[in-house]
């Protein structure tokens, strides 16, 4: 006689059961309906494009439906050498940005993971604070700081550094100052915890052998901490693509970055069908770091003991 | 190995606080260059904080670290010729074995370096394993990375903090021996940490005993064995049957008497005043049952092959284990008769 295999529980399967809805509720079910819209024409309508999927003419509604679909948005998208550049744009600061990040958030959260640990909750927490706020109100405090007259420029000048102020905003470092401060929590917090759970006993091996500090540190912590920072890179590259709001308001005209085409399309031109096809595209390009950073997540977890 | 004059270990008063908790206090130790030495004693009583402090992973709160005429106490870790090697072995689970055992050895060129790292390897037999990664040997296996790394910039004295505590039971006995030549080879004087008596006798040339932070006896492992100082040696080292009574009064000779409330017993002679309160602490194999001796009633008898076991019961109820040879046997359980010793093996202590 076979042995029945032990049921899982049903709470059990239950409880997997919400993540799927979830995410066909709020991830897979608009996409679709995105992708959808990006395989319409514009129309002056409401909603303003064609075709509407007629839902009482059965059979033959939906094969004129589908007949009807075309990648003419996506045409567009090739043949237009803007979008080509704001996709190029929204990589390259992103990019930019996440090494700033890289190279800034890597000592912050060593030095949380070091500090004592009395104090660790309350400098965690310290990072986290800025969420408080708004985030737009947090950008438009950079403009204040960053405009000719502003906070940065009046410092500099009272130093006696510069005598003429310095032009940052509407620039590109402005974008990248702005990208930077907003996902710097995003770098440090997945370090951090990567580093604080990092045996002392490895570093103290290390100092043992000969190895002095700085030695450590390159030899022994950050080979060690790599899986965090790829976590934190990839945590804020991702969303960066996609950014609109700094750009917007920190960038100039000839800031191009996907998520400020996007809105032009959508809201300026009423185009809704190139603006999902832009979405789409911005969708594709994220997936490639996403897969790379699965992978190097799974690298990372191997090279752990 | 350098052919660098013999090199003393000296502890000068090193005491550790932590808070108002004293982990290590005034301790004083002098160690021979070469010498196995073993630090024993219970979790808590501050042998690995004074491994701690030698190698250089604590601050001293006072006192003195010197290794020959140089004084360690100010140096940091990295610039002490002394290696430790911990309980988890702290393998770099990113390097390989050879990448482990190499690690210290960034001064060397790059091939003399590599000659080096085979060298270890052969040592502790890991040939062969240069290019595994950590996680994919056995305990045994990781334990010989460790030693072979903290081994590899020959230090003047190697520290070992539980070093076979990882290890399953069998695998631990072979792995003393081989600890203990590879220590006897190279000469380098080892200090091990360890909480079990039985592998502190079995490796160490000296034992010292720790309790609560302090140094309470140093000596070989037969010496501490035989005249324990102290009730807590004389119990960590093995088996001691402990009966209270008071001292008599000084005498000539090396044997002094003590009164139980079973009757008089004779002991090795000790310095503490006449009229002290004290136990005689008697070995189970020098508790002879016979003819001369205190009362007492055989509560049981085990025969154990090699030895025989008894339980004697002492007339107020307190229980005292002898082990004598198996054949002995004209005094079976529920028997009553005598138990003595020869006043040479045992000693008395302050209770």
């Amino acid at each position: 006689m076979r042995v029945k295999a032990p049921r899982r529980p049903l709470f059990d399967r239950l409880a997997r059961l919400p993540p799927f809805l979830w995410l066909t509720a709020f991830f897979l079910l608009p996409f679709v309906i995105t992708l959808k819209i990006s395989l319409s024409e514009p129309a002056t309508a409401i909603p303003p494009y064609l075709p509407v999927l007629d839902w009482q003419g059965g059979l033959d509604g939906w094969s004129s439906f589908l007949e009807s679909l075309n990648l003419d948005n996506y045409a567009t998208l090739a043949a237009d050498t803007l979008y080509r550049d704001a996709a190029l744009g929204s990589l390259g600061y992103a990019l930019v940005a996440s090494l700033i990040l890289v190279a800034l958030g890597t000592p912050l959260a060593y030095a949380l993971a070091r500090a004592p640990s009395r104090w660790q909750p309350l400098l965690v927490a310290l990072v986290v604070v800025p969420f408080w706020t708004s985030f737009l109100i947090r950008i438009y405090a950079w403009i204040a700081i960053l405009k000719p007259e502003g906070l940065l420029n009046l410092i500099l000048r009272r130093l006696g550094l510069i005598t003429e102020p310095l032009i940052i905003l509407n620039t590109d470092a402005a974008v990248i100052i702005g990208l930077v401060y907003a996902y710097l929590p995003f770098m440090v917090l997945p370090l951090y915890a990567v580093m604080n759970r990092l045996d002392p006993a490895l570093r103290e091996a290390a100092a043992d052998l000969g190895a002095s500090p700085t030695r450590v540190f390159w030899t022994v912590t950050l080979p060690l901490s790599l899986p965090g920072i790829a976590a934190g890179a990839g945590l804020c590259f991702i969303p960066m693509v996609g950014e609109f709001v700094i750009p917007d308001l920190l960038g100039g005209s000839e800031t191009l970055m996907l998520g400020r085409v996007l809105w032009s399309e959508f809201f300026s031109n009423r185009d809704w069908p190139l603006a999902s096809a832009v979405a789409v595209l911005i969708l594709a390009i994220i997936i490639g770091p996403v897969v790379l950073f699965r992978d190097s997540l799974r690298a990372g977890e191997e090279g752990r003991p | 190995m350098t052919d660098a004059p013999a090199l003393r270990l000296r502890l000068e008063d090193l005491t550790k606080r932590f808070g108002t908790h004293v982990a290590v206090d005034a301790v004083n130790l002098e160690l021979e260059a070469g010498e196995f030495f073993c630090l024993l004693g219970p979790s808590g009583c501050g042998k690995s904080t004074l491994l701690r402090l030698i190698a250089g992973f604590e601050i001293p709160s006072s006192g003195r670290v010197r290794l020959g005429d140089q004084d360690l106490t100010a140096l940091p870790p990295h610039r002490r010729p002394v290696n430790m090697m911990v309980q988890s072995y702290a393998l770099f689970p990113h390097m390989s074995v050879a990448g482990n055992v190499g690690y210290g050895l960034k001064g060397l060129g790059r091939t003399a370096a590599s000659a080096r790292v085979a060298e270890l390897l052969r040592l502790v037999q890991l040939e062969g394993f240069a290019e595994r990664r950590p996680d994919t040997l056995s305990g045994g296996q990781r334990q010989r990375v460790a030693l072979a790394r903290a081994l590899a910039r020959e230090p003047k004295l190697l520290l070992l903090d539980e070093p076979l505590g990882a290890l399953d039971r069998g695998l631990r006995e072979e792995t003393q021996a081989e600890l203990r030549a590879v220590q006897r080879r190279l000469g380098t004087a080892f200090v091990v940490v360890t909480h079990d008596p039985e592998e502190a006798m079995m490796l160490a040339d000296r034992i010292g005993v720790m309790e609560r932070g302090r140094l309470a006896q140093v000596g070989p492992a037969a010496e501490l064995y035989r005249r324990p100082a102290s009730r807590f040696v004389a119990g960590l080292l093995g088996d001691v049957n402990l009966i209270p009574g008071r001292l008599g009064p000084a005498e000539a000779g090396d044997s002094r008497a003590v009164q139980t409330p079973h009757g008089p017993v004779r002991a090795a002679a000790t310095a503490l005043p006449e009229g002290a309160t004290v136990v005689v602490a008697v070995r189970p194999e020098n508790l002879i049952v016979g003819t001369e001796g205190l009362p007492v009633t055989i509560a049981d008898a085990i025969f154990l092959g090699d030895r025989l076991r008894r339980t004697l019961r002492l007339p107020d109820g307190t229980l005292l284990r002898s082990s004598g040879r198996p054949d002995d046997e004209n005094a079976p359980a529920g028997s009553e008769t005598r138990a003595g010793f020869a006043a040479a093996d045992a000693v008395i202590l302050p209770a």
